[in-house]
């Protein structure tokens, strides 16, 4: 079985997020910036499968030369080898257009199976993978809490508001993945210098046959017009508790001035 | 200029319009006139709320494949109806279902999407999307090229309201191709009550890493007992496994907002103000005084939530 598993490289989630006033673009800068934490799950998730049902797992990402770190992550946790689209014309892209690279670097490896984040922990669009799944033709079981494979029969359990669900469908798939399907391993030190010597394939636009025109900034058609400061007029009061519950009293006072209490 | 077709995409949630649903027809209605789109049997009951609620349309295919297959015969009909229809906007609330769909369609289509709204507006011709982009700032976002654009917006942004009227019903006639049919639904279980109804709470009481154990998580039970409230919990609990996702609140849980909110040991990620900050009153006890919840609190404590929280429900019953 072979599965393919798109990571992405992002802004680390604990640190506070800045705009660029000038490009209006997140900044990412790549000191600060690692595998998406939800993404780890989703490389968990293949590992898992390819351990009990044999097969390779090939990480797939699109962005810029530091991403490749991202790629490097994923393998120190037992990826095989990685795809890495990566060129300065795909720097601003939209959701559809990096669906549509990812399906071109995808659609040669011919896998069973794609698995995915439900979302990235950057953007929280979560409009990639349904848009690969189309351009791929592939039928999506979404928000996994498990998956299970038998034969060429793919089941997912999944928590949705209408309660807990059983879905299903054939082989070839997409897949994306909740954080409650697996807790990913940490890479060990044999893994972290194993993946120094994993081949990462490189490709480029032009190598995937696409056309720079209809990717990137250019090809977007979500437009930043303006980005405006968020008054938050809150910064209110703030006590120090010694230790003993000594803040009590204020907190008590606020319950009562708003009244709640 | 014509009248501008809005499209909201609609869900039944117990047999019922969902919620988020009926909120978005009420921006819809600010903007042009409001079209429900249903795929599923429906009672008459449900397609009367969609009405009273403001669509002036109810396009429904009442196919039962639309409740047993996910997803593609869905997108397969959209993709037909916005092709003889050319409607000007598709507004998608911020469910699970919603989103497939939308994230297929936007696959199928190419279009313009933008997500995570908490406004839509037009200036003149072009469209207009607030949503939330970096830690403290907003983005206003447009999207270029031919209409449909589609947006998805988050729970709240908009209230629902019953302004009383009847809507149109259309029958949707695209037939359901069997081929489209690839995801089965096989089995659909109602969990207990689906955890602590947050959405409803006027107060929530909520938890964070700062517990430090799972068996702490009681503290907050009692003490959101005693002020008449739920308990919620932040993203790094729920993947710990402490507490259900049901219980989860920020930008992958739900939206609140409450009268008041009570942080307890929660640091304040994005992710988690995303889903809270618009409650009316915040309280935030961390031992972290750099904690980015204190510059959403009203009241922020700086201690340790074990001492705090405890002492808190001492003086409430006392």
């Amino acid at each position: 079985m072979k599965i393919c598993v798109c990571v992405k490289q992002v802004p680390d989630p604990n640190l506070p997020s800045r705009v660029d006033p000038a490009t209006r673009r997140l900044v990412r800068n790549p000191d600060q910036s690692i595998l998406d934490p939800a993404d780890e799950y989703g490389v968990e998730t293949a590992l898992r499968l390819v351990e009990a049902h044999g097969g390779e797992v090939v990480a797939i990402t699109m962005g810029p030369p530091s991403a490749a770190d991202a790629l490097r992550r994923a393998m120190a946790m037992g990826v095989n080898r990685a795809i890495h689209v990566s060129d300065p014309a795909l720097a601003g892209s939209d959701a559809p257009t990096t669906a549509r690279v990812l399906a071109a670097a995808i659609r040669g490896e011919e896998p069973d199976l794609v698995v995915c984040a439900t979302e990235a922990t950057d953007a929280y669009s979560g409009m990639v993978p349904g848009a690969l799944a189309e351009a791929l033709d592939l039928p999506q079981l979404t928000f996994a809490r498990s998956v299970e494979i038998d034969g060429t029969t793919v089941t997912v359990r999944r928590d949705v508001e209408l309660g807990s669900q059983v879905i299903q469908t054939q082989l070839p798939a997409l897949l994306t993945v909740t954080a409650s399907i697996a807790e990913p391993r940490y890479p060990s030190f044999k893994g972290v210098m194993a993946a120094k010597r994993k081949p990462i394939d490189e490709r480029t636009v032009a190598s995937l046959g696409l056309e720079p025109s209809a990717v990137g900034e250019v090809g977007a058609r979500e437009r930043v017009l303006s980005v405006e400061e968020v008054r938050t007029e809150k910064q209110g009061k703030v006590v120090r508790d010694d230790g003993s519950g000594s803040s009590v009293d204020e907190i008590v006072a606020f319950l009562q001035r708003i009244q709640v209490v | 200029m014509a009248t501008r077709r809005i499209w909201v995409w609609t869900e039944l949630f117990e047999g019922q319009p969902h919620r988020l649903s009926l909120e978005l027809l009420t921006a819809a209605r600010e903007l042009g006139s409001a079209e429900s789109i249903l795929l599923g049997p429906a009672g008459d009951d449900a397609i009367a709320t969609l009405g009273t609620h403001g669509a002036a349309v109810v396009h429904h295919g009442a196919d039962q494949a639309y409740a047993d297959c996910l997803v593609e015969p869905q997108v397969a009909t959209l993709a037909t109806l916005i092709d003889r229809e050319s409607p000007d906007l598709l507004i998608f609330p911020s469910t699970f279902t919603a989103r497939d769909v939308l994230a297929r369609l936007v696959g199928r289509l190419g279009l313009g999407v933008v997500s995570n709204a908490v406004g839509i507006d037009y200036d003149g011709e072009e469209l207009r999307v607030t949503v939330p982009y970096g830690s403290d700032t907003q983005a206003t976002i447009t999207i270029a090229g031919p209409a449909p654009h589609a947006v998805q917006v988050r729970p709240k942004a908009y209230a629902a309201e019953a302004v009383g009227g009847q809507a149109e019903v259309r029958p949707v006639d695209v037939p359901v191709d069997a081929n489209a049919c690839r995801v089965k639904l096989l089995e659909t279980t109602q969990q207990e009550a689906l955890g602590p109804n947050l959405e409803e709470a006027t107060v929530i009481v909520s938890g964070g890493r700062g517990l430090g154990r799972p068996e702490n998580f009681a503290l907050l039970d009692t003490l959101a007992r005693q002020l008449g409230g739920a308990v919620g919990a932040s993203r790094a609990v729920v993947d710990a496994g402490w507490v259900p996702y049901s219980y989860q609140v920020g930008q992958t849980g739900k939206t609140v907002k409450p009268n008041l909110y009570v942080a307890c040991g929660i640091s304040g990620a994005i992710q988690h103000l995303a889903g809270m900050k618009g409650s009316k009153f915040i309280v935030a006890i961390n031992q972290d005084p750099d904690a980015p919840i204190f510059e959403v609190a009203d009241l922020g404590v700086v201690g340790d939530v074990l001492t705090v929280v405890p002492e808190l429900t001492k003086r409430l019953n006392g």
